[in-house]
């Protein structure tokens, strides 16, 4: 008898396959650009698997803030800095042979690892449906959460001091990073 | 252990593991970047993939469709996530900042020439 | 429409598994997006000569397709086709192919999220409960074409435009997501069917007459949408006076038309959400709709006709959108990319800033509005903030993707094959 596909996890294979094949790219490329444009098809394709987990709203801000702020922010640099000797920066073949060796076992041992608990198998397919019956959209409890209110857990901590902390980080980061990357007179100029 | 296979798991939910061995090849290829590269940019493309890959694991474990909603962690992997990518963001612009300061003064960003405080 | 088609199942459907509806109601989807987004940048091709033309005292196109040259869009199209396809010899191959193409998916998955018609059945593809951010998003991405094109077209031309255009998205993303979250603070909803909805019996309700500080919110939004779509007075991306062309200098052909076609679409696409977010969406200035009954509550038809006419109601907004940002282009000169960027972070962003707090502000002191922004349901923020929150699960929203996801999961179900 033939089962019926469940289709998240079709299209879970799908962005899996398309978040993984785009990182390998971005290891194997030695050309920076297209290295850029491979880990924003891979950061897009890890937003539609937490989509796929039910974080629509961090899906979202994936997109906007990785995809569309920080990763046109790393392009924006690779521009500035585009000089023909640095847009392919050859990896020597050792080196890449080394680190693929030592990753290689490192991803097998994770594997195992992962595969090896059995409470991190799926649930059943009733399980799942169950599930997803009590689909809930996030963004307000994650507002809330930061805020220093848990609606879905009351006996969790909010995140209110982190929500502070992390603000003051960012108009600090906003601060240095203006003054490190200020405008200055070159002391020599670019020689070819 | 089940022999694992594409075709049986297309008709069954997948779980945490599944997002686990994704979130570990993205972090390996983060790794491998970060140590491989000599392009200061590259570096920094690898970081964000490692970052990815522990966000992904964030979010599985705080999913309630990939295992019981009583043994995950809720709400509280998202919002994790949610200060990753915040933090990402910060840690881009400040190493970017570097980057072309290193650049303004050396006229290279190839990392292995970064070595003034080797003596 | 899927979840039309599963709530009511009639004889064709009831044949087949669950999976039909959902094919089906892709298909139409994407018909209706695609077209569009092509036939929107056909016409609006057409106008901008025309209202370039007539604001600058010409006639624009006369003869083609007869009268008001109509058809040039057509004509010009066919020269496109025709037209050699260059690339440059120092280009990026791959990357050089797949630019254009990246600028246009972005720009076309916006639409993917924008309802036409809100209700009980809403007209929208994508059903999301983050829709705002979503579409800033996307609508942020189209970026990445232009820069890789610029970088790719091996021209310091090409180069020099990418890397305007990426300072200058960057820093307007700022004020635009800013000018954003207003309505979504009024509403207390990312959900832009709710947004829309909320704003629903006469213009009085709009969240642009809302409070004095949403409609200087408006304006700065459009501003900054302008920006952010690269229309002049903001095109520092393709200056042609200083630039060739900027990012698309190499480009010609199918290809360059795909640029075109990229901006279009998102012009009309950030011209829909500045009507959905302040100007009403699909809700009319008079509510012509309700009064003559066409909603849900009288019949399932007459929702579905009221829908309709909301959805002319949305689009015509959005086409007048665009015909400003037109009027704006051939009225006002350039500014330098200097200039670009203090208009930004100098005034958009305070102004942005100080009317969101005022807009705070203003939903603490008159939770009801003033005399005249009276909401239909009197809905305060906070109110619907704590239903939300106690009876999150029993939303509309909710439960329709819930049913989704099940109708998606479940075998043939036994309703099905009855």
């Amino acid at each position: 008898m033939e089962a019926p596909i469940y289709w998240p996890s079709v299209f879970f294979f799908l962005f899996a396959g398309l978040a993984c094949a785009f990182a390998l790219a971005v290891v194997i490329s030695p050309n920076i650009v297209r290295m850029a444009f491979y880990l924003v098809l891979s950061l897009a394709s890890t937003a539609g698997l937490f989509f796929l987990a039910g974080a629509d709203f961090v899906g979202a801000m994936q997109i906007m803030i990785y995809v569309g702020g920080t990763l046109v922010l790393l392009v924006f640099g690779v521009m500035l800095t585009s000089q023909d000797r640095f847009i392919s920066m050859k990896t020597s073949t050792f080196d890449l042979g080394v680190t693929g060796v030592v990753g290689g076992c490192f991803f097998l041992l994770l594997w195992y690892s992962a595969l090896s608990v059995p409470g991190w198998r799926g649930l059943s397919i009733e399980q799942a449906t169950a599930a997803e019956s009590q689909l809930q959209p996030t963004a307000t409890q994650l507002g809330m959460g930061l805020l220093g209110v848990r609606v879905d857990a009351p006996d969790h901590s909010g995140y209110l001091l982190v929500f502070e902390i992390i603000s003051v980080h960012l108009l600090v980061v906003l601060i240095g990073a203006a003054y490190l990357a200020r405008a200055r007179r070159r002391k020599t100029l670019a020689v070819e | 252990m089940t022999p694992y296979l594409l075709a049986s798991s297309l008709t069954e939910p997948v779980g945490v593991r599944h997002f686990l061995v994704v979130g570990a090849f993205l972090f390996i290829c983060g790794v491998v970047c970060m140590a491989t590269k000599r392009n200061a940019l590259g570096i920094l493309m690898g970081i964000e993939l490692v970052l990815n890959g522990a966000n992904l694991n964030f979010i599985a474990f705080g999913s309630p469709y990939l295992r019981q909603a009583s043994e995950s962690i809720g709400l509280d992997g998202q919002l994790m996530s949610l200060f990753v990518i915040v933090l990402a963001a910060a840690e881009a612009a400040v190493a970017l900042a570097i980057a072309l300061n290193f650049y303004n003064s050396f006229n290279t960003i190839d990392v292995d020439r970064a070595d003034q405080l080797q003596g | 429409m899927a979840q039309f088609l599963i709530d009511h199942p009639f004889w064709p459907f009831t044949l087949f598994g669950p999976w039909l509806p959902y094919t089906l109601a892709a298909l139409v989807q994407i018909f209706f997006i695609v077209n569009l987004v092509a036939v929107g940048a056909l016409l609006f091709i057409w106008m901008e000569r025309k209202v370039s033309g007539r604001i600058q005292d010409r006639l624009g196109p006369t003869r083609v397709g007869g009268k008001f040259g109509w058809l040039q869009t057509l004509a010009d199209g066919l020269k496109l086709l025709t037209k050699e396809d260059l690339m440059p010899e120092g280009a990026d191959e791959f990357l050089f192919k797949i630019a254009p193409y990246v600028s246009f998916c972005a720009s076309l998955a916006a639409f993917m999220a924008i309802p036409f018609a809100g209700g009980d059945y809403p007209f929208v593809a994508l059903h999301l409960n983050a829709a705002v951010f979503f579409i800033l998003a996307v609508l942020g991405l189209e970026v990445f074409g232009v820069i890789l094109a610029g970088y790719s077209s091996a021209s310091k031309w090409s180069l020099f435009g990418a890397m305007r255009e990426a300072a200058q998205v960057v820093s307007y993303e700022v004020p635009l997501g800013m000018c954003a979250v207003v309505p979504v603070l009024l509403a207390g909803s990312m959900d832009l069917v709710v947004i829309g909805d909320r704003q629903a019996g006469g213009f009085w309700n709009w969240y642009v007459f809302h409070d004095p500080g949403t409609f200087v919110t408006f304006w700065v939004y459009f501003t900054c949408a302008t920006a952010s779509v690269n229309r002049a007075p903001f095109d520092l991306a393709e200056a042609e006076s200083e630039l060739v062309a900027g990012f698309h200098t190499e480009y010609s052909g199918l290809r360059w038309s795909f640029f075109f076609m990229a901006e279009y679409g998102s012009m009309l696409a950030v011209s829909l959400l500045a009507s959905i977010l302040f100007l009403g969406g699909w809700n009319g200035p008079i509510p012509i709709a309700h009064m003559l009954g066409l909603t849900f509550q009288h019949g399932l038809a007459w929702g579905i006709a009221g829908n309709f006419l909301g959805m002319i109601n949305l689009i015509n907004k959005g086409v007048v959108g665009v015909t400003v940002m037109m009027w704006v282009r051939w009225t006002l000169p350039r500014l330098r990319i200097d200039q670009v960027i203090t208009t930004c972070l100098k005034y958009c962003v305070p102004i942005a800033a100080a009317s969101f707090l005022f807009v705070t502000w203003w939903q603490y002191a008159f939770p009801n509005g003033l005399i005249l922004s009276q909401s239909p349901e009197g809905y305060s923020v906070y109110e619907h903030w704590h239903q939300h929150a106690e009876n999150a699960p029993t939303t509309p929203a909710a439960n329709t993707s819930a049913q989704n996801v099940k109708m998606l999961s479940a075998p043939v179900s036994a309703e099905a094959v009855n």
